[in-house]
């Protein structure tokens, strides 16, 4: 069904003004939802700098690295399917954002490998594991337990994504919105955008920043 | 007047030293605002008196408060709140730093009960027996839940926070018996984990000292750095190793890796068994491995009376240590860089 | 029947029954799936009343274990569940949504003359979030409740024996639905005003509705994260505040703090929003200073989220943040000193009447200014030492939380019956409810400030049997209060059926909502309205207005 103007509002331009500003303003509590989060790894750095260290150290970059790459290319990829979709061409534009989900996809796939690596070597949440036996610090511990929070409430925010990106890949496909209205695009674009952003910040503090503290 | 403001408000003895000070912020802050409350009620209901409605359909002049009105109100309310807060804030910092000559001892709260461990080696539970006149100086910590260390009678209250050592002081001006309260929930029986704090007279409290003891808290200090190994790094005599000296190390400046400069008080004494990585002395490697969860409460007590102890008196050497090469501490430690030929001392 | 056209206002006379939003449809579905601000305000509004009853009958139960010290009617562990249930039920399931979602909802489209909010599914989506997080909290309770406090402190909420999952996860779902509630409200004000309506130019209540919203969606997250952050170390012992493992559970006390001294004033901003429309309306008169209430609004806003630590006196934070959180805290304050003269000088050369909303504003102005002193008392930092955990901020906060925002709740309740129901209530019952609510509400917690003085702390079970003459003066006050509800929501009731019918405007008010009839037709306006006046103009009749 074709996206028509909703009663209440006078227009398709006002329609659209306001669901921007309403995803902006839902930006905003998902930015604080993670934000405290961030709080406790600041505040639990500043207690404990070498057990977080050796946790960065104990890391694989090539995981991370890999995957802010994955995230940045499919942030371009939907951010050309709506221009695409502005212009009027719906093909073109379900192909890019089919390409934005595959590659979500596989972040998630190259998520799931590294937790796996981390199981191999017994590092699992909680400072539970025979890593944990070896490695005493308990600020090791927390660092672990917080990387797999973190990453793991990222990770459901990309499967999310990756469903709102499909539901809207359908409307896109079926022609239900289009040049004259690409505004449903566009907000889901800035919803994975922020999921891309956050991962930014996730993989310096958990995979490059070390205080080298001697 | 004091006692005629105790009774009305209902509060307890004011049985501390700084109870009383308190007390008269309270009479300030409660009566200037209950004052101000009662004139803008009253001055709410001459309105009302004045200005009722005289006639159905009425109309009224559109009317702006003054805005030099409305900056002398406002103005003159936040000047008032200022005040309480000056006055509160220097009070509460009063509150919040212990003399120096403050007695110390050992506090661990517990679910449902308060244990107290003196310096004489001695120990007690739910009963902390203290000298009039004397300031003391509480160590305190948890060892399963938040509890709060609370004396209405002192107007004094500090939480207690499992894994780490807060400090508050009181000196008790009345002798007596008074209530200690845990003031944080922490379970079924939180309104049982009642305990007395008794105040005893000078005379008295010497023959209280006099009671038959069990050795001397500093000596059980000894024993256990003997024990639990800290004695493996750190000397008694002065001597740098592994890690810094106990001896002269009280209350003595400590220049640390970063470059700043702290004292070698209770605080840093505790942090450093519990949280070693937070802060490494100049020149020593970061080694120390955390003793949080394995020293109990009442040897981390009798360690800082030992650190204490060797104040200004080290324990001579009865061996004076290399020069260089500790002995493979970090390997058994499992983390950290291998500590480098050639210690400096502190 | 005429259609009613919103530039001449409806002549005060009684009107035939017409379409309303009430009577347009009366099926099931067309409640159940409705999209209609104002059906979709009732929705809340009976839920809500539903919370209160439940949160006051625990309160009472509390109360009647307090006529003597030891075991008076349950055990410790049942009254440690109970307290915590009262506070999560009275702060989540009612207090929160009370005023925003039935009176905001219904409201805020009508004053700035919108047909309905920015996103009215999304709204009623809000409403059945609302609906499952409350009903997973009554799961909760029927697993046996919590006993960790409203406050689920660490270390103890990890390891507590009571339900403390499925209670976080209840509230972790209604956070949802009240930041949907605040992202609609805000894109509304901002984006659904009528033609001309400038921002200074709405009722205050807009602007308090707004106000709450910007806390609403920036503070309600963080709940979301810690409530989370709880329920995960309960549920899997990861020990994220586990000192063992590299925890500190006083940075979670930061965490829960940051969002609630904000919720704090998510609950008292609405009533504030009642209140300056009750006192313009029955004073006939302009506010002092429109932009001294607006302002101040978003003054409490912003600067309430700068002030949590003044929570954590005693909990073993740096003498410098003590003294920091708390000169913040006294600026904060500063914002409700300007709210109320503001509301007391508006009556100043007005044409005050006295109807049961303002028999209310009386009794929520010195109960809230009385309260609030009493806040800035908790404020100064060695004060708090003392009183810090003892029942002399319990009564502080049940000042501001029961003796305003419930008060307002009621004032608002009385004041928009004749434009919700179309029926006006019987106002010499309302003055017996009113001074029964305000007596019940200050016999039970006066006493209180001097329990928590002689030093008694707060969430115990047992006490010392010199605190018992104050306790049972206080059990019988709790009575009357629970009397005093009964009796409200009883007349109420029946003048929901029997009520006299009510004008578009029995108040002689100017507000914008009172051109509608009540009540309002399902689109709130005929024709898109445009507003001529102010909404406090009332140098000219009510006739004069918009014509």
């Amino acid at each position: 069904m074709r996206e028509h103007v909703a009663g209440h509002f006078e227009d398709i331009e006002k329609q659209a003004h306001a669901a921007r500003f309403g995803m902006w303003v839902f930006l905003g509590t998902e930015v604080l939802f993670f934000s405290g989060l961030f709080a406790l790894y600041i505040g639990y750095r500043i207690e404990h700098p070498r057990g977080f260290d050796v946790g960065v150290e104990h890391n694989t970059l090539v995981y991370g690295s890999v995957n802010t790459a994955v995230l940045l290319v499919s942030s371009y990829f939907v951010a050309l399917g709506v221009h695409e979709l502005r212009l009027g061409r719906n093909r073109l534009s379900a192909w890019l954002v089919g390409l934005t989900i595959l590659l979500g996809l596989a972040f998630l796939g190259i998520k799931t490998a590294e937790y796996l690596h981390h199981f191999a070597d017994g590092i699992y949440p909680g400072g539970t594991g025979r890593f944990f036996e070896e490695h005493t610090d308990p600020g090791l511990k927390m660092f672990f337990t917080l990387y797999f929070c973190m990453t793991g409430l990222h990770a459901i925010h990309v499967l999310v994504g990756c469903g709102v990106l499909s539901f809207l890949l359908y409307k896109v496909a079926t022609r239900s919105i289009g040049a004259w209205a690409p505004h449903p695009l566009a907000i889901g674009a800035i919803y994975w955008h922020l999921v891309d952003v956050i991962w930014i910040f996730l993989w310096p503090l958990f995979y490059l920043v070390t205080g080298h503290v001697r | 007047m004091n006692d005629l403001l105790l009774k009305i408000l209902d509060l307890p003895p004011q049985a501390s030293t700084y109870a009383f000070d308190v007390d008269l912020l309270h009479y300030f802050v409660i009566g200037t605002t209950m004052l101000g409350a009662t004139f803008v009620f009253l001055l709410a209901l001459w309105f009302l008196f004045m200005h009722r409605r005289r006639f159905p359909g009425e109309t009224t002049q559109r009317l702006q408060t003054s805005v030099p009105a409305e900056i002398l109100i406002i103005g003159g309310i936040l000047s008032l709140f200022l005040l309480f807060w000056v006055v509160g804030a220097s009070e509460y910092a009063h509150i919040q730093h212990p003399p120096d000559d403050a007695m110390p001892v050992y506090v661990t709260g517990k679910q449902w009960m308060w244990k107290f461990a003196y310096q004489d080696g001695r120990s007690d539970i739910d009963v902390l027996t203290v000298p009039v006149h004397r300031p003391v100086k509480l160590v305190m910590t948890s060892r399963d839940v938040i509890h709060s260390f609370y004396v209405p009678a002192f107007r004094m209250k500090q939480d207690v926070v499992p894994g780490r050592y807060y400090t508050a002081w009181f000196e008790a001006q009345q002798t007596g018996e008074f209530d200690i309260d845990c003031a944080e929930y922490c379970g079924v029986s939180h309104s049982r984990m009642l305990a007395k704090v008794r105040v005893l007279s000078q005379p008295d409290y010497a023959r209280w000292l006099e009671r038959p003891q069990t050795g001397d808290l500093a000596a059980r200090g000894r024993d256990i750095a003997a024990k639990r190994g800290c004695l493996s790094c750190h000397t008694l005599d002065g001597q740098p190793h592994i890690g810094p000296s106990f001896a002269g190390l009280y209350d003595a400046p400590v220049r640390l890796s970063d470059g700043t400069i702290v004292t070698a008080d209770v605080a840093y004494l505790t942090r450093s068994m519990m949280d070693p990585q937070v802060q490494i002395v100049d020149s020593y490697k970061p080694v120390m491995p955390t003793y949080r969860g394995i020293l109990e409460e009442p040897e981390v007590a009798a360690l800082v009376e030992l650190i204490v102890s060797l104040k200004d008196q080290p324990i001579a050497p009865s061996v004076v240590l290399p020069r260089t090469q500790p002995l493979g501490s970090a390997q058994r430690l499992g983390e950290g860089p291998q500590p480098s030929a050639g210690e400096q001392p502190r | 029947m005429t259609t009613v056209d919103i530039a001449v206002p409806v002549p005060a006379r009684r009107p035939t029954p017409r379409e309303s939003y009430l009577n347009v449809a009366h099926t099931v579905k067309s409640w159940a799936l409705t999209t209609d601000h104002k059906r979709i305000g009732i929705l809340y509004l009976v839920t809500t009343v539903f919370a209160m009853a439940l949160g006051g009958v625990f309160a009472l139960v509390l109360r009647t274990e307090h006529l003597s010290p030891g075991p008076t009617i349950v055990d410790a562990y049942t009254y440690n569940r109970l307290f915590t249930m009262h506070g999560i039920v009275m702060v989540w399931l009612f207090m929160i949504p009370s005023i925003p979602t039935a009176f905001g909802n219904f409201l805020l489209p009508i004053m700035i003359g919108a047909k309905d909010v920015a996103f009215p599914r999304l709204n009623l989506l809000s409403y059945y979030i609302y609906l499952l997080g409350s009903i997973w909290v009554l799961i909760a309770l029927w697993a046996g409740g919590c006993d960790t406090g409203w406050t689920f402190y660490t270390p103890y909420s990890d390891h507590s024996p009571s339900a403390v999952v499925p209670t976080v996860f209840g509230i972790f779902i209604l956070g949802w639905s009240t930041i949907i509630t605040g992202v609609n409200f805000i894109v509304t004000t901002h984006t659904m005003r009528a033609k001309g309506l400038g921002w200074f130019r709405m009722p205050l209540f807009v602007w308090a509705m707004y106000g709450v919203s910007i806390i609403q969606t920036l503070a309600t997250p963080v709940l979301a994260i810690s409530l989370l952050v709880v329920g995960i170390d309960h549920w899997f012992d990861w020990g994220l505040f586990d000192p063992a493992r590299g925890g500190d559970p006083v940075l979670y006390q930061h965490l829960f703090w940051f969002y609630s001294h904000p919720a704090v004033y998510i609950m008292i901003l609405p009533a504030m929003g009642v209140i300056i429309e009750v006192v313009c309306t029955f004073s006939h008169k302009n506010p002092a200073s429109y932009k001294a209430i607006a302002y101040s609004t978003l003054g409490i806003a912003f600067v309430g989220f700068a002030t949590w630590g003044h929570h954590m006196f005693v909990a073993g934070i740096s003498v410098f943040d003590a003294a920091a959180f708390g000169v913040l805290s006294m600026l904060v304050a500063i914002f409700s000193a300007i709210k109320v003269f503001t509301w007391v000088l508006t009556m100043r050369r007005g044409s005050v009447v006295v109807t049961t909303p303002m028999l209310y504003f009386f009794a929520f102005l010195f109960l809230f200014v009385f309260g609030g002193m009493t806040g800035v008392a908790v404020a100064t930092q060695s004060l708090d030492v003392h009183w810090h955990d003892t029942y002399f901020v319990v009564a502080h906060f049940h000042f501001i939380m029961v003796g305003s925002t419930m008060t307002a709740w009621l004032a608002a309740l009385h004041y928009w019956f004749p434009k919700i129901t179309g029926r006006m209530y019987p106002e010499r019952m309302g003055y017996v409810g009113a001074t029964l609510v305000f007596s019940g509400f200050f016999m039970t917690f006066f006493p209180q400030f001097l329990l928590g003085n002689a030093g008694m702390p707060r969430r115990y079970y047992d006490y010392d049997p010199q605190f018992q003459p104050l306790h049972v003066v206080s059990t019988v006050g709790a009575w009357i209060l629970g009397a005093a509800m009964i009796w409200t929501l009883t007349y109420l009731l029946v003048a929901l059926f029997r009520g006299e019918r009510a004008p578009a405007n029995p108040w002689d008010s100017r507000s914008y909502e009172w051109l509608t009839p009540s009540p309002p037709p399902k689109h709130n306006f005929v024709r898109e309205p445009v507003f001529a006046r102010d909404p406090y103009d009332y140098t000219v009749p009510a006739e004069e207005v918009h014509a």
